[in-house]
């Protein structure tokens, strides 16, 4: 595996500039795809008016727009399809295009995911930088320290979320259809990572095990460092709650990969 | 080079009957069937071989070179190629060979083959001076290169088979399986890439496992065939050898100057064709001298020509046998293994 991530290290320039490339060989629907991520605007737009009333909990009206603000950029960030792209290439044979190179196919997708991110942003930046102008105080009052622990849970929410995604699309496997279980997936994903409703805003009983669970952390967790609702402290500690889930959730999603070739039965061609 | 001792795969497959009912009933319930997809299937291929690998649709010919490339594991058996695994995929085994796949492509589809080549090169960590030299090698005798700058998905599929071969060697694999690599190519491009088959096989002493049902390609490239059929191997030897087992005639061609009666004809052996200006007749190989005198003798013929019958009638000819009779071991005695090239 060392010597498979060296060789993935030498190759990854040459991958990334293939992903961008391929990225935006579609303009159109580059664009398209970018305005589809619209969410946290819509969820903005709806807990901006319910805050009108007066504040809940912590959260008054900038205080959502800082986190939604948030959530639109780690979502832009961290966002990645390949559960799909897996369950394709597993069901129509082109996986097999990947596995004929000497390459471990995961550092593929990854370079193909990766390279979708400064795009992404550089898309979505003017609304980002707009909506940002409306609630600069919040976000830059907080602690600067913050901003280290941000980027160390931003890296950990990107891998969190491409290892979720590994295990699900290697269902395909097993399954006839994991699109199923990826839909399921996003359904729970939606409440408790936080995307649509800051969990501190959901009722106790749902609050408590959003907290724990590993959805937390592919979101609401780095949100919140942001935006400054954690101290160093908590973010310090939740940090290493959220490394351990990505220690985790890599081993099992690469091992369920690995048996899973095993039935590969490569239909097409 | 390439060693499979036994080689079993079988597949398990969700057998359900048409209608509603029946899918409906599929939900709580599922039927499942085993296909044997190969059958204690052994051969070997030495270092700078080439062979044709054939048989029928169905008969387990894509399912052998996909365990030959490690994208399958094998139910039963061992199989080497070198000194690796196959389905281990170790990265020195996949940058050892390459698979074409004349269905399949590997070239990405809304980039041009370039940008492929260009992350070939850098997955397979060939130098930059070598992949630039194969790749304007292949493209000038492939005559693709202004192609190479179009997006895939803009070229035919003749195009795309070019573009896709390049990908595939640019490493410079030591075993090439390549399955129906000139499909969909023009006839003279069909001859070009079997000419560029043998140079590469000849100067890189590659081993070669060939697929295709052109039979020209395998006349052309592969002294030996490897034949299987339901999974089983049923003949491996010296090409000319099966034709001579299983149809072991000759056809004559004989052009005339003038229409004679088809009793002339008859009387000189089996009429495959005739008409006023020409007629095929088969005889046994061992009468076709007997028959060319007396053919010449008798009649008003401008040109004569022995050809052995072509490949795809013998084929034809041994899957049609084994069909007749069901259930028997109807085999090919194996010949001499090694080509007489």
């Amino acid at each position: 595996m060392a010597t498979d991530l060296a060789r993935a290290v030498k190759a990854f320039p040459t991958l990334m500039r293939v992903g961008v490339a391929e990225v935006v060989a579609y303009r159109a629907e580059f664009l398209v795809w970018i305005l589809t991520t619209n969410m946290p605007l819509v969820m903005l737009a709806l807990w901006h008016a319910v805050a009108a009333e007066g504040p809940v909990g912590r959260f008054d009206q900038a205080q959502f727009t800082a986190y939604f603000v948030g959530v639109l950029v780690v979502r832009l960030a961290t966002g990645n399809w390949m559960a799909w792209q897996m369950s394709m290439e597993i069901r129509d044979g082109t996986l097999s295009a990947k596995l004929l190179r000497p390459i471990h196919p995961i550092y593929s997708y990854a370079a193909d995911h990766l390279s979708a991110v400064p795009m992404r942003i550089a898309a979505a930046s003017p609304i980002v930088v707009g909506l940002i102008a409306t609630s600069w105080a919040r976000l830059l009052r907080h602690d600067p320290r913050l901003g280290l622990i941000f980027a160390a849970s931003l890296a950990g929410a990107w891998l969190l979320m491409f290892f979720s995604m590994v295990l699900l699309g290697a269902l395909a496997f097993y399954v006839d259809s994991a699109m199923g279980v990826f839909e399921l997936w996003m359904g729970v994903y939606g409440i408790f990572s936080g995307y649509l409703i800051p969990l501190e805003v959901l009722p106790g009983w749902v609050a408590k095990p959003a907290s724990v669970l590993p959805f937390r952390f592919l979101l609401a967790y780095p949100v919140e460092t942001l935006v400054g609702l954690l101290s160093p402290g908590q973010a310090l500690r939740q940090l290493g709650v959220q490394w351990l889930y990505v220690a985790v959730i890599g081993v099992l999603a690469l091992r369920v990969w690995r048996a899973g070739v095993r039935r590969y039965a490569a239909f097409g061609g | 080079m390439i060693d499979v001792r036994n080689l079993s795969k079988s597949y398990r497959v969700h057998k359900r009957a048409p209608g509603i009912v029946a899918a409906l009933r599929s939900v709580l319930k599922r039927r499942y069937e085993t296909v044997k997809a190969v059958e204690d299937l052994s051969f070997q291929i030495a270092e700078g071989e080439r062979v044709g690998f054939l048989g029928p649709n169905g008969a387990g010919k894509t399912t052998t070179l996909k365990v030959l490339a490690g994208l399958l594991h094998p139910t039963s058996g061992e199989v080497r190629v070198g000194t690796y695994v196959p389905y281990t995929r170790d990265p020195r085994f996949l940058k050892l060979i390459t698979l074409v796949m004349g269905q399949k492509q590997q070239l990405l589809w809304d980039l041009p083959p370039s940008d492929t080549y260009a992350m070939n090169r850098a997955i397979y960590d060939v130098p930059r001076a070598q992949a630039d030299e194969t790749v304007r090698t292949l493209t000038e005798l492939l005559e693709i290169g202004d192609l190479i700058s179009k997006p895939t998905r803009q070229l035919s599929l003749g195009e795309r088979m070019k573009c896709e071969l390049v990908a595939a060697l640019l490493h410079r694999p030591r075993v090439l399986f390549l399955d129906e690599p000139t499909i969909g190519l023009d006839v003279s491009m069909q001859a070009k890439m079997r000419d560029f088959i043998r140079d590469y096989n000849e100067r890189w002493g590659a081993a070669v496992l060939l697929t295709s049902h052109y039979m020209d390609d395998v006349v052309a490239l592969c002294p030996r065939v490897v034949v299987i059929d339901r999974g089983r191997l049923i003949y491996d030897g010296d090409l000319r050898e099966l034709v001579r087992r299983v149809r072991p005639d000759k056809h004559v061609t004989i052009r005339l100057s003038k229409p004679v009666d088809r009793a002339d004809l008859a009387r000189l052996g089996t009429i495959v064709s005739a008409d006023a200006a020409q007629a095929v007749i088969a005889v046994p190989a061992a009468q076709a001298s007997a028959v060319v005198r007396d053919a010449l003798a008798t009649l008003p013929i401008v040109d004569l020509t022995i050809e052995e019958p072509p490949l795809e009638e013998v084929m034809r000819e041994l899957f049609q046998t084994r069909g007749r009779e069901p259930g028997a071991q109807e085999h090919v005695a194996s010949a001499d293994k090694r080509a007489n090239a």
